[in-house]
């Protein structure tokens, strides 16, 4: 079987032929062929189930408004379910597959559901999965579950790339059909930034599918020329294979450009970029769809929109049908015959609804007007047809002209609303449109081709000179206005057939009935209650239509009745395309530490801290569980020495006459009178009284400032601190820079630190006298390096920071571990840093989570009130401050053999788990080697008052219930005279 | 969108993030006193006005500058832009 339905003719390549696979059946076609036009040229009509019903489906039209021929392409990873065939470029080795049926797709399994149909009307859902309630997750779920979508996802990881694009120009031309051709003539000539893109691979649209004469020579050939004209002018961008999708704010649209689509192998090349295109000025040239009539059992294969039976013919040399007849209610239907006719198309009837005298005869073609179609036979494929006046005809192809809806997408997008026109019976677009866009040719009711193309050419001009480039005096192409008539016909009333008006969706003239019987009379009702126009097609072919059944059971006009209007994408695209390169590893940026590369030599496991990577821990040959080397790193520490990568906190650093007056009003404890050489921990409140962040700051001149956020924090907090300098304190003298990058930063801590550094620092005296707890200083080390140098702790131990500029940061870790050779210095990680801050009774994000107040944290002296500071005025509201709010503890358990678990809740011993009896909650926990069992913090009520009292944590989540005794959160050195030593 | 950043010219909205009510530069006198009545308000009391609407928006992938924009809800139009420092230098935010 060879292409029985090819004709001659066609904008198909005769020379290269593609042999492609539909359902396992190895078949032929041409370059220039889609899936559709392929397979109607082998004689195949039958290529997919319907949604709801399981009715078998054929081709209906020839472009990307096709609700029924969606297929599975490609295999295995690649392959794409619900791809629709009529926009699906043929090539050589395309594979495709019907979806939505169980077993093959003549006899599928599933055909039974449309025997069931009196029960699956609209509302059936709603209706029907309500009750009983336990039968939901059980049983119902699962049927729907298993019985819903189309096609089926590979469920592997996409292979393909996908990039995302930024194109700038004056004048975004969205179609190249006739309207948008002569509109980029005129911008080309003008000298504007054009770009014209278009979803089709053939540039042209009706131009190519119908036979018409602009400017004297055949249509396609003035497309081809115009074309082939408008690629020789730098300033024009002409992309083919690209949908604009929407219409965003300020002329900014995104649009979709198939690269490789189109090939069988991508070749490590995008297959699609996503664009995003800013515009001065937009010309939508979008053109119109046909729309189709509903009558009984107008859903068999062989039933197609008449436009697209004569573009098959015309442009792809394929007859749809060996038997066609045509059923119209406008005169674009006898166009279509006479067109068929000139392309050697057989034709057998000609129905139109409209009682007036024929507009043509065609020989041996039976004419029937005032007549309508009411009832079809054939089950995979139409066989008759039963006329009102009483005659069947035998025919295999049924094409239906219900007129055509002008493309008014895009203009909506920005919640415009069209209009409805009673002379073409088809909604318009409204003054209400995306500022800055035109709308020309049959997307704005031009149906004709003569007036499509002058008002494309007057506009575009207009559009032009409003944006300051100066057009010639041109005459715009000539070609002349077709007959177009229409006299509105929308369904066939028949009570015992059905009736489609959505066919992707299975949504017939009966839903719409019982959803106005059952009151749903608005049209997003409608839609929501029907599913009508809500598949992947966006009812492009059906949603006026609806629409207008729905104002024919109301008895009211259309425009009264309502206008649906549509939202992005214009057709549906890949979640590849919309995410881009931006997935697995490149999802985000990874930020790495100086010491990174050391760190990995040393086998550290890393740990992702926003976007930074941080050792978690260094596991040493022979530890076999993260515990093992955690423990190591504490106990190494607080008996010698470790060193620990701080790179990541923040780093602000504050310049200026009133650094020491901003950073006052910053942080919620005082700050005028830290000296010079010191370093002072802070506390940020958020306006709400409500505590944020908390970091220590060191003061290295009079007038400079250097300030350490946490890791997390460190974006917000310096987009706090310049709210506050921009917007509340304009007058102060002051400066911010980010300088968390600048610097490599090293905790060195235990007993053993000082004497560590003593070795690399230049001159400098670290004694207690020169040096003491929290002082800072700008050093040098190793020789003349600079470093800044803090005497600060979180460990508890005996402790210093130390910063270099970041390029030495890989040097001085190896310098530090190399000279702490003979402390047995050891590198520790998060897990150990946390440990020991447990231990300490430092706080963290856990226990600084958005909710707690200086008070709760035990920090509610710090929170002066003697001076202007963000969140200070609303940290004393009454309900922050009375006797019931919980504190911080520390808790340990009372059988030592316990583990205690975060989240746990606090409970009098023997009382309820009841919200009511709520003490508080854990907050973090930890294995103290130290101590020698489990320890944890968390907020107890009034858990200031409580040290040594025993409560439960209870833990309902994971089933445990244990006795722990309340402590001070400062467990390890509590006087702290360690970290002073 | 696109915001014309007074210093910078015409930048992507993607550049920014948005905060709010521009009635946040009118922080209220810490001593009076109703003074936790008067915060209480500027934190949370906000108009929701269908039409236009000053708000602070903060160029982060940019200058760091924090403008105020006054924007039209209902269309997205923005018909002025001003660097919310020069705003509160002189006083008035609404």
């Amino acid at each position: 079987m060879t292409q029985i339905n090819r004709l001659s003719g066609g904008k198909i390549n005769r020379d290269k032929p593609c042999t492609f696979t539909f359902n396992g059946k190895i078949l032929q076609g041409y370059q220039g062929d889609t899936l559709a036009s392929a397979l109607l040229a082998n004689g195949i009509n039958l290529v997919g189930r319907s949604f709801k019903y399981h009715r078998p489906r054929g081709i209906f039209s020839a472009g990307s408004e096709e609700p029924n021929a969606l297929v599975q392409l490609r295999q295995a990873a690649s392959n794409e379910p619900n791809t629709r065939a009529t926009v699906t470029e043929l090539y050589d080795g395309l594979y495709a597959t019907s979806q939505n049926h169980r077993g093959p797709l003549n006899f599928d399994l599933m055909a039974a559901t449309d025997l069931l149909s009196p029960f699956l009307g609209a509302g059936f859902y709603y209706k029907t999965f309500m009750w009983p309630r336990a039968f939901w997750e059980k049983l119902y779920e699962p049927i729907i579950r298993a019985s819903a979508g189309l096609g089926k996802l590979s469920g592997e990881e996409d292979p393909d790339i996908y990039d995302k694009g930024f194109l700038h120009c004056d004048l975004l031309i969205i179609g190249a059909g006739p309207a948008g051709l002569a509109a980029a003539r005129v911008a080309a000539h003008a000298g504007a930034q054009v770009i014209i893109a278009d979803e089709d691979f053939l540039l042209g649209g009706r131009l190519n599918s119908e036979r018409h004469e602009i400017d004297g020579i055949p249509a396609d050939q003035w497309a081809s020329e115009t074309l082939a004209q408008l690629q020789e002018f730098g300033n024009v961008r002409i992309l083919p294979r690209t949908t604009v999708l929407g219409a965003f704010d300020h002329g900014i649209y995104s649009a979709l450009e198939r690269k490789t689509d189109h090939q069988l192998h991508s070749n490590g090349k995008p297959r699609q970029v996503l664009w995003r295109i800013y515009s001065k000025r937009a010309i939508l040239a979008s053109g119109a769809t046909e729309r189709s009539i509903a009558f009984p059992n107008n859903d068999r294969p062989g039933i197609m929109l008449a436009g697209a039976v004569r573009s098959y013919a015309k442009r792809y040399g394929v007859a749809a049908g060996k038997q066609i007849s045509i059923f119209t209610n406008n005169h674009s239907g006898w166009q279509i015959a006479q067109d068929l006719v000139d392309q050697g198309v057989k034709i057998t009837a000609i129905v139109d609804t409209r009682d007036i005298p024929p507009p043509a005869t065609f020989s041996g073609v039976a004419i029937m007007m005032g007549t309508q179609v009411v009832n079809t036979t054939g089950r995979k494929a139409l066989r008759s047809i039963t006329l009102s006046n009483g005659h069947v005809i035998q025919t295999d192809c049924l094409a239906v002209a219900g007129g055509w809806s002008p493309n008014v997408h895009l203009t909506c997008h920005q919640r415009g609303r069209p209009e409805w026109r009673n002379d073409i019976a088809a909604f318009v677009p409204s003054k209400s449109r995306p500022v800055g866009m035109s709308v020309v040719g049959a997307a704005n009711g031009d149906l004709t081709l003569g007036a499509a193309i002058k008002s494309a050419h007057q506009t575009t001009n207009a559009v032009l000179k409003s944006i300051g480039f100066q057009t010639k005096r041109t005459q715009p192409p000539r070609a002349i206005d077709e007959a177009f008539a229409i006299t509105p016909f929308w369904h066939v009333a028949n009570q015992k057939h059905r009736a489609w008006v959505d066919l992707q969706n299975d949504v017939t003239t009966k839903d719409i009935k019982l959803s106005q019987t059952e009151g749903f009379h608005a049209v997003e009702h409608l839609k929501r209650y029907t599913t009508l126009g809500m598949a992947t097609d966006q009812g492009k072919t059906s949603n006026v239509l609806g629409l207008a059944v729905m104002a024919e059971m109301l008895g009211k006009p259309i425009p009264e009745t309502g206008t649906t209007i549509f939202r992005p994408p214009y057709t549906p695209v890949a979640m590849g395309a919309l995410g881009g390169r931006a997935r697995d590893k490149n999802y985000a940026p990874i930020r790495k530490t100086p010491s990174h590369q050391w760190a990995s030599e040393q086998n550290a496991v890393f740990v992702e801290t926003g976007n930074w990577l941080r050792a978690q821990w260094y596991p040493k040959l022979g530890e076999t569980h993260w515990r093992e080397s955690v423990d190591r790193e504490v106990l190494a520490t607080r008996k010698s020495v470790g060193i620990c990568d701080v790179t990541t906190l923040g780093k602000i650093d504050i310049q200026g006459t009133d650094a020491a007056a901003f950073l006052n009003f910053i942080y919620a404890n005082p700050f005028l009178k830290v000296p010079v050489g010191k370093v002072r921990y802070g506390l940020m409140l958020r306006e709400d009284g409500i505590c944020y962040d908390d970091g220590t700051t060191a003061r290295l001149g009079e007038n400079h400032f250097v300030m350490t956020t946490t890791t997390a924090n460190a974006v917000l907090v310096y987009r706090r601190m310049e709210f506050a300098r921009q917007c509340l304190c304009p007058e102060m003298d002051v400066h911010l820079i980010s300088t968390t990058d600048a610097w490599a930063q090293y905790a060195i801590a235990g007993p053993n630190s000082r004497a560590l550094l003593a070795k690399i620092v230049d001159n400098q005296d670290l004694s207690n006298e020169v040096f003491p707890f929290m002082a800072c200083g700008e050093i040098t080390i190793c020789n003349g390096i600079p470093a800044r140098l803090f005497r600060i702790s979180f460990s508890g131990e005996l402790a210093y920071e130390l910063a270099v500029p970041t390029r030495y940061g890989d040097s001085l870790i190896r310098a530090l571990m190399a000279e702490g050779q003979e402390f047995d210095a050891t590198p520790y990680g998060t897990e150990a840093l946390s440990v020991m801050r447990i231990e300490k009774g430092h706080v963290v994000g856990n226990e600084i989570n958005g909710t707690t107040t200086a008070l709760n944290l035990g920090m509610g002296g710090m929170v002066s009130q003697k001076k202007d500071s963000i969140g200070a005025t609303l940290s004393q509201r009454e309900v922050l401050i009375n006797d019931n709010v919980v504190r911080l503890v520390g808790l340990q358990p009372v059988d030592k053999s316990h583990a205690l678990q975060a989240g746990a809740h606090f409970l009098e011993l023997g009382s309820k788990p009841t919200t009511q009896n709520d003490l508080g909650w854990m907050t973090s926990v930890a294995h103290s080697p130290t101590f020698g069992h489990s320890i944890g913090l968390g907020f107890v009520k009034n858990g200031h008052m409580r040290h040594g009292d025993i409560i439960r944590a209870w833990d309902g989540i994971r089933g445990r219930d244990i006795p722990v005794k309340i402590v001070s959160p400062h467990m390890y050195d509590p006087e702290g005279a360690i970290q002073r030593g | 969108m696109i915001i014309h950043h007074p210093l910078l010219g015409p930048r992507d909205a993607s550049e920014f993030v948005h905060l709010g009510d521009a009635t946040l530069l009118s922080r209220p006198d810490w001593q009076a006193d109703d003074a936790i009545a008067q915060f209480h308000e500027y934190l949370y009391q906000r108009e929701n006005p269908a039409g236009e609407y000053r708000e602070l928006w903060y160029h982060e992938q940019g200058d760091r500058s924090w403008l105020i924009i006054t924007r039209n809800t209902l269309t997205h139009e923005i018909s002025s832009v001003e660097l919310a420092r020069d705003v509160a230098r002189k006083g008035s935010a609404s």
